[in-house]
């Protein structure tokens, strides 16, 4: 079975934790609200509403393993628009998380590398910098050359430093890595 | 007036024009702002999509020195504010239970420049107007959902953008696409998916009669700007939107002379529109 992508390490309890706690999604009713005003429904392999209604049938592999969780781009129009006040982009959060903890191979795999190296970006300097960013996804996704005339533009307009602004009690940024591992 | 200000990452790299123009116009407005000691990254969507207790605590960081220089925290990204914003509210609730102190004051900067105070200054300080501008604003998501964090009173329908661009004297257009995301947390993962996004948008401002968008979030001005030319490359139909910072346009109007060492800096350059209204 391919491999996931660890990020943080993988919660011991993990298994522990009931699927859905403490989420209100057996509150949906099915209006589809969320998928209508979703504005990447158009590439999700299930729409919002179909994902809550996954999630309410327990069908947790399928639900880890789909497009949706990693294309959904936390825009929170479903959240804001959910006539049951339910979370929606909260619940895909939750959802993108327990893939990664759980191992599972995310679909969209460039999307969680990107994170991951975002985070190497933090758990580095404590800022992004944007340069040590791109060098680091593009080592990670192996897609080397993708943008590499827009990136060379923004260098020559100044908008790519090469040196990283950082912070400098680091120990307290690895701390906060370090309750999360 | 002296506020605490949190640039975020983008300010210090890709966004260095709105953080010049940011500092340009509070100082002709009479604020000093104080960049928080050793802020560190807010954690943005990475940081939610991989761990929430992680999330939390990268922007509680930041919320706890807020705390100690006891002033109000202006912040001009909107992802990093509603990072703080979220940290802020989770604390908030915490303090109803006693647990903790209650969170510092986080605003973002449009909502700090449209405050009365701040909007009677630009009235009274405005040197040039910026009449014969065709404008839309953009919002985008962050400065306004979910509005439980934000605050936002009309979350489908802001304008303090467009407000403040009244008092500068341009021409604001009505348009329906002010909180339609542009993909921005994709830019790097699903190019497709935001070329897809941005192309939208810049349609619908075109069909509003908009010459240019305005921002007031590093990563909408930079998917906005950015893209434009492998759209029309796509397209085969040529775009050319300036997208413009609403503190370009502010320093603009208070005659600030830096201004067109801002725009220099866009991927679609602005010269031509503003050379044609006078502004340049």
């Amino acid at each position: 079975m391919a491999k996931g992508i660890r990020i943080l390490g993988p919660r011991k309890s993990d298994a522990d934790l009931p699927w859905g706690m403490d989420l209100n999604v057996q509150d949906c009713y099915q209006c589809q609200k969320c998928s209508a005003g979703c504005p990447v429904a158009f590439a999700m392999d299930f729409r919002p509403n179909q994902i809550m209604q996954m999630v309410n049938l327990g069908q947790r592999e399928r639900v880890l393993a789909c497009k949706t969780i990693w294309v959904c781009a936390s825009c929170y129009t479903c959240s804001t628009r959910c006539p049951n006040d339910i979370d929606i982009a909260g619940i895909m959060d939750w959802l993108r998380q327990t893939a990664l903890r759980a191992g599972v191979k995310p679909a969209e795999k460039e999307v969680a590398l990107f994170h991951a190296a975002f985070l190497d970006a933090i758990r580095t300097y404590g800022r992004v910098h944007e340069l040590f960013l791109i060098a680091n996804y593009k080592m990670k996704s192996g897609k080397l050359f993708d943008d590499f005339k827009l990136g060379w533009k923004m260098f020559v307009k100044g908008k790519l430093k090469l040196l990283p602004s950082r912070v400098n009690k680091k120990n307290e940024i690895s701390e906060l890595f370090r309750k999360a591992e | 007036m002296k506020v605490s200000y949190y640039p975020g990452c983008a300010l210090h790299g890709t966004a260095i024009e709105y953080d010049e123009s940011t500092k340009a116009v509070s100082r002709m407005l009479g604020v000093e702002l104080c960049e928080l000691p050793d802020w560190n990254c807010c954690g943005a969507s990475s940081a939610h999509a991989t761990d929430s207790s992680l999330a939390l605590n990268l922007a509680a960081r930041n919320l706890a020195i807020a705390s100690a220089q006891g002033r109000d925290t202006v912040v001009p990204c909107a992802a990093c504010y509603s990072r703080l914003k979220a940290a802020a509210h989770e604390r908030h609730q915490e303090a109803g239970n006693g647990n903790h102190q209650p969170a510092p004051n986080i605003l973002s900067l449009l909502e700090f420049l449209s405050g009365y105070e701040l909007n009677s200054k630009m009235t009274a300080l405005r040197q040039k107007s910026l009449a014969g501008l065709k404008l839309v604003c953009y919002y985008g998501c962050l400065l306004v959902r979910p509005p439980k964090v934000t605050g936002a009173k009309n979350c489908e329908n802001p304008e303090q953008m467009d407000r403040l661009l009244k008092i500068m004297g341009a021409e604001v257009l009505p348009w329906s696409y002010k909180t339609d995301c542009c993909g921005g947390s994709l830019v790097l993962t699903r190019p497709d998916i935001v070329r897809h996004l941005v192309q939208r948008l810049l349609e619908r401002a075109i069909e509003a009669g908009a010459e240019a968008i305005v921002v007031a979030c590093p990563l909408c001005q930079s998917n906005l700007d950015s893209r434009q030319e492998e759209i029309s490359r796509e397209a085969g139909k040529i775009y050319a939107v300036p997208v413009l910072y609403i503190t370009e346009l502010a320093g603009l109007a208070l005659g600030h002379s830096e201004a067109p060492k801002w725009f220099k800096r866009h991927l679609v350059n602005p010269k031509k529109l503003l050379a044609t209204k006078g502004l340049w």
